[in-house]
């Protein structure tokens, strides 16, 4: 139960709902039940004892009870139902706003596609119990009692041989469980693979038809679908081994009922309207029997499902600003590394090891080096999205886990390698994270980020819809608007993280042109490939496996004969040879060294 | 919302601040012609499992319709009321055979009408797959990719009640309820007539409310979805949202929908919660006029007996699960109707590009590619080639340079016959493209996308989607030609390490190198690089130009360039601007020109020395 405890503020507060509709329920349970009794009064009384005179007396009272019953059901439905919404609201409400400040740790290892069956399944799964499970439990255990009251009070021996064969069906209902609950649960799961077959067929149907693959392809797809196809199959194999095996053992308390309640209203010893109301009790009795399967169903689900939503919720955050963090402070742009390591959770080699440079307010700092040798951690450590491991992280000679953190990161713009861009309108992406930036400072954003010619190409210009339905921009598109993105909010830090490397080699060239301007005043970091994008930097830094290699200017650097000037080497022979080449045919190639 | 009121104030930009894309309501009327359609997904099985699965289902009916007349009949009146034991003994006997006949029918009427129902989803599924890989590019250019995946799961998934149960249990309640009104009509004609009263208005209910209740869970189901897409779309941006500081913005955001979903949740309830209650009190009617009327007939005129009373009273408790099914029936009628459209429309979509019906197939070809005159547009306002010629000799390797959107890409798909030309001619070996079987030409061709994509899998599987025969050698082999051996090695399970589309193992330049070895197994006489100028650092670059050099050799190739290098090694390039070629040359030609070109690698060694 401890599961359902924990959870416990999302639905307690809202228990009245669950009691009214406990309440009515048993008003309804209590009303079912005197159908029977009617019925036997009727045959008895009226029949057998010819007293016409109470006919109308008990159909008007029976209806009258149905009327009552039928408003009952209805409270007690909807009360039930609403409790589960309710909770469902407020739990989805509390997941939303924990996973919005959940760090990038656990978002490195978590699995948006698990996170959202958390979000969706599991909250239905939980509501489900809390609509349906708690009161169809209550509801079994109370017809289950009253009929067994009432059937004991007309005759002990009949009762006891009717519901003799009772114990095989729990039996069978609790077997049938164990086995159709895998079952359901393979059958989910090979729904989710067959999902993730055909998704990456469409998203690489190029891939495919550039290789001519088509047929590859489809058998492939035979596989996952015919799994599909036969767990399903066997799932249903489960239920006809189960489902008429209940039936039938229901069918057999009716069978042993007729057989001594004959022998007994033969014998005198029963009126046979006892025996018709004797019918119909167990009727009652057995279906909700085997109904109990899927109440043990939803409350193992619920338990499990609860789980899964407790992991999510008590993840802990360890970015946490301190008591009193400075808040509202305009910082300068003064950043400083000092010793930092960096060893990201559940790895062993740090991704920074010793760090330490300085960044004064308003310079420029090239991060250059091959993949993984840690430039994007030096990055993420300014905005604190992780904590360093050792070492201190300075902005304007304050640490940064003393800021709060909206002040801090407000005053850092970032351009991801891959972009992030929302179901938005263009206008709306770049104003994300300034919402009441106007319109001019829209366009001026988008401007300097020279996207503002290809988004006035648009259809809808600046409104026009970006995402699944709206048009497909390109890697360099989309990073353009990612850089309006960024210089919206007119940060006090830019960084660049390999932001023009899906743009053709001119328009690189342009937008660093416009970033020239942009950079004046900002303390900026640039992290880039090509030794073009980083020489005009106050510092290069040049990272090999987490340590700074190098430091220093580009002029400095290309006559250090380390790395950095083998990489400018490489890089420059392309434009030797082309020189070369327009040497031999007698002309200068203007802007040549 | 404590956090939201911590903010002093959330621009109201902010609750608007996301669209996502919305399905309608569908409202299909029911339509013969797409039903008989859907009908025609059972032929294959009309012959064995569809009559037994009839003949188990009547068997059923029939037996559970029999046996509440003998208990009411035989067993309550002739045999326990007049007491005859030896009748009992018999009657008894023979309502528990057959229960047990019940019993078995039913065991195989579940497996039988779930096979059926499972086989034809599964025969729907795959003839939509099949179809969907058959059509060409503008199909997919014009659709996003999840769209095409719910209508092929999803859409094909909703029809799956309607093949397992509706159709079978569609006809068991019909009949079903055509016994019971015979029966009665049999046992009593008066009070026949008078308990059927209830028969419209459970009619009415079944139909009436249920619809009103199916379209407040359809609005339920509409903002589920968007609350889904927002939820997923939330999580991928998460970094984007934590940089620019938009948590609690994102919650107002998210808290609109979330109630939006609560209210729209709480009114289909409510509707929802009306159905049973009034069911239940029109049975209650039913039950009120057999007392009255059946007391009067038993008492006054001693028209009926006691068990022709008791069985009426359970055969009204019997009306209501064939008609509530009924009414569930049609409701899935029109879920399935909405869909089946949504099917059908695929694949009546015709591919584009398609065989024509005596199309040539290419043995071997030796990689002779001429355009003539060629024009070509997606659609009808932007134009993308505006009259091209090329002739590009066996083995010859031609670089394509130009901005963006000058039409490079397009000539690489022409010659696949991605698309086919609105004007002039893509001739392969002499032949008109739209002449070859499309298997045997792009047999030929193999092309190296910018984004390359990785199929989950192993290493060894993504290299050998380059042709699937390939020996685990060859694999390896074609790995070490283009370098790729190195990394690979490096990874913790080798050849055989998973990898998935979205996976962090491996960087783009790796990615690429795996497509090299890719092609290099597929060994095609024709090459078409669309070279990338994505993130790639300076030591994976060298080897990628390695590689290329491998790759390249003793095949015609056309490359689409951006490294000096590349191009300047290529035998012939080609300059395009807006859709036509304005200059043509090798690179010592094409610099001593100064036009188009040398402007533009004067830009780019300005931007590199400035």
């Amino acid at each position: 139960m401890s599961v359902f405890k924990k959870l416990k503020d999302f639905y307690m507060p809202y228990k009245k709902y669950l009691i009214i509709s406990i309440i009515f329920m048993i008003v309804t349970t209590a009303i079912t039940l005197v159908y029977p009794i009617l019925l036997q009064q009727t045959v008895d009384e009226v029949i057998l004892n010819q007293r016409s005179d109470i006919v109308l007396f008990l159909v008007i009272g029976y209806f009258l009870l149905m009327l009552i019953k039928a408003v009952a059901t209805y409270i007690q439905q909807y009360t039930g139902r609403l409790f589960g919404i309710i909770a469902m609201y407020k739990l989805r409400e509390k997941l939303y706003e924990k996973l919005q400040f959940l760090p990038f740790r656990y978002y490195d290892n978590a699995k948006t596609g698990d996170i959202m069956s958390r979000l969706t399944a599991d909250v239905q799964g939980f509501r489900f119990f809390l609509a349906f499970g708690i009161s169809d439990l209550v509801h079994f255990f109370l017809l289950v009692t009253i009929s067994m009251v009432i059937m004991l009070t007309y005759s002990i021996k009949l009762t006891l041989v009717t519901l003799i064969s009772l114990p095989f069906l729990i039996v069978v209902v609790y077997k049938f469980d164990k086995q159709i609950h895998p079952a359901f649960r393979a059958v989910r799961r090979s729904f989710g693979r067959l999902n993730t077959k055909v998704q990456e067929n469409i998203s690489g149907i190029k891939t495919v038809k550039a290789l001519s693959k088509e047929d590859f392809e489809i058998e492939r797809f035979y596989d996952f679908n015919m799994d599909y196809r036969d767990r399903n199959i066997f799932n249903s194999h489960i239920w006809a081994k189960y489902f008429p095996l209940m039936e039938f053992i229901g069918s057999l308390c009716i069978i042993f009922l007729l057989s001594y309640g004959g022998y007994l209203v033969i014998h005198d010893e029963l009126n046979p309207g006892e025996l018709i109301a004797f019918y119909s009790l167990t009727g009652y009795l057995i279906f909700p029997i085997m109904y109990l399967g899927f109440i043990i169903n939803l409350y193992s689900r619920a338990k499990a499902a609860g789980e899964r939503l407790l992991e999510i919720l008590n993840e802990p955050n360890e970015i946490k600003e301190k008591p009193n963090p400075i808040s509202g402070k305009t910082i300068d742009g003064d950043v400083e590394f000092r010793n930092v390591t960096l060893v990201y959770p559940g790895e062993k080699t740090p991704a920074l090891e010793n760090v330490s440079f300085k960044a004064p307010a308003g310079s420029t700092i090239g991060l250059i080096g091959a993949t993984g040798s840690g430039k994007t951690s030096v990055t993420q450590l300014i905005p604190r999205f992780y904590d360093v491991t050792d070492g201190e992280v300075l902005v304007d000679g304050i640490n940064v886990k003393d800021y709060d953190l909206q002040t801090l990161r407000s005053q850092i713009g970032i351009v991801m390698q891959e972009p992030f861009l929302f179901s938005s309108s263009i206008k709306a992406n770049i104003a994300y994270g300034k919402p009441d930036a106007t319109m001019d400072e829209i366009v001026a954003a988008a401007k300097r980020a020279k996207a503002h010619d290809f988004i006035m190409e648009m259809p809808d210009g600046y409104d026009t819809i970006l995402g699944e339905r709206g048009l497909g921009l390109s890697g360099g598109q989309k990073q353009r608007i990612a850089i309006a993105r960024a210089l919206c909010v007119d940060p006090r830090i830019l960084i660049l993280d390999d932001a023009t490397s899906a743009v053709d080699m001119e328009t690189e060239f342009e937008i660093q042109q416009a970033m020239r301007e942009v950079m004046k005043g900002r303390t900026t970091f640039i992290i880039a490939h090509r030794i073009s994008s980083v020489k005009h930097a106050d510092l290069i830094l040049v990272f090999e496996d987490g340590k700074i290699v190098e430091r220093g200017t580009h002029e400095e650097l290309i006559k250090n004969n380390g790395p950095y000037e083998r990489i400018y080497r490489i890089q420059y022979q392309d434009q030797q040879a082309v020189l070369e080449a327009g040497m031999k045919e007698g002309r200068v190639i203007g802007g040549c060294n | 919302m404590d956090a939201i009121k911590k903010k002093k104030s959330i621009n109201p930009n902010v609750l608007h601040r996301f669209h996502y894309s919305q399905d309608r309501v569908i409202e299909k009327p029911f339509n013969w012609q797409q039903m008989l359609r859907l009908l025609t997904f059972i032929k294959p099985y009309m012959k064995n499992l569809v009559p037994k699965s009839l003949a188990v289902v009547l068997l059923n009916t029939v037996i559970r319709m029999t046996i509440p007349i003998i208990i009411g009949y035989w067993i309550l009146e002739k045999a326990i009321v007049e007491k005859n034991a030896p009748l009992l003994i018999q009657m008894i006997v023979l309502v528990a055979v057959l229960y047990l006949i019940s019993y078995v029918a039913n065991y195989f009427r579940i497996r039988w009408t779930n096979e059926l129902g499972q086989n034809v989803i599964y025969d729907i599924r795959r003839k939509m797959f099949e179809h969907v890989q058959s059509l060409s590019h503008d199909f997919f250019d014009k659709r996003s990719g999840g769209s095409i995946l719910v209508r092929i799961l999803n859409d094909t998934e909703s029809l799956q009640d309607l093949f397992t149960n509706g159709i079978i249990n569609v006809l068991m309640d019909i009949l079903m309820l055509l016994g019971i009104v015979a029966i009665l009509f049999s046992l009593n004609v008066k009070l026949t007539l008078a308990v059927l009263v209830i028969l419209p208005i459970m009619f009415l209910i079944s139909s009436k409310l249920r619809r009103s209740i199916r379209r407040a869970w359809q609005e339920v189901r509409l903002i589920q979805s968007k609350l889904n897409s927002h939820l997923n779309e939330s999580l991928q941006g998460i970094r984007t949202t934590q940089s620019f500081t938009q948590e609690i913005e994102n919650m107002a955001f998210f808290d609109g929908i979330n109630t939006e979903t609560y209210e729209r949740f709480r009114s289909a309830v409510k509707k929802d919660s009306f159905f049973r209650p009034l069911v239940e009190l029109t049975n209650a009617i039913g039950t009120v006029i057999l007392i009255l009327y059946g007391t009067y007939l038993l008492l006054g005129s001693g028209e009926i007996t006691i068990g022709v009373f008791a069985s009426f009273a359970f055969y009204i408790g019997m009306f209501w699960e064939p008609i509530s099914r009924l009414g569930q029936f049609y409701n899935q009628l029109l879920v399935a109707m909405a869909s089946s459209e949504r099917i059908f429309e695929y694949l009546d979509e015709k591919p584009l590009v398609d065989d024509k019906p005596n199309a040539i197939e290419l043995d071997d070809i030796k990689g002779h590619i001429q355009f003539k005159n060629v024009v070509f547009s997606y659609d009808e306002q932007r134009p993308a080639l505006r009259g091209i010629d090329l002739d590009i000799q066996p083995g010859e390797t031609i670089a394509l340079v130009g901005h963006t959107g000058s039409g490079k890409t397009t000539i690489a798909n022409l010659i696949s016959r991605f698309y086919d030309v609105s004007e002039g001619q893509v001739l392969i070996d002499g032949i008109d493209v739209r002449d070859i079987a499309l298997k045997s030409l792009r047999k030929h061709i193999s092309i190296v996308l910018q984004e390359t994509f990785i199929f989950s899998g192993s290493i060894r599987e993504n290299i050998r989607f380059g042709r699937p025969d390939a020996t685990d050698e060859e694999v390896e082999a074609a790995a070490r030609a283009v370098g790729a051996d190195h990394f690979i090695q490096r990874l913790p399970y080798g050849y055989d390490t998973e990898v998935e589309e979205r996976g962090s193992i491996l960087s783009v330049g790796e990615r690429q190198l795996l497509s090299f070895a890719r092609t290099l197994l597929a060994d095609p006489k024709i090459l078409i690089l669309d070279e990338a100028t994505a993130s790639i650092d300076t030591e994976t670059e060298v080897q990628i130009q390695k590689a290329l050099k491998k790759l390249l050799k003793g095949r015609t190739s056309i490359i689409i360039a951006h490294r000096l290098s590349t191009i300047r090694d290529a035998d012939k390039i080609y300059v395009l601007d807006h859709g036509r070629i304005v200059e043509q040359g090798n690179h010592e030609e094409l610099m001593a020109l100064q036009g188009v070109y040398y402007h533009l690698l004067k830009t780019q060694f300005e931007m590199l020395n400035q």
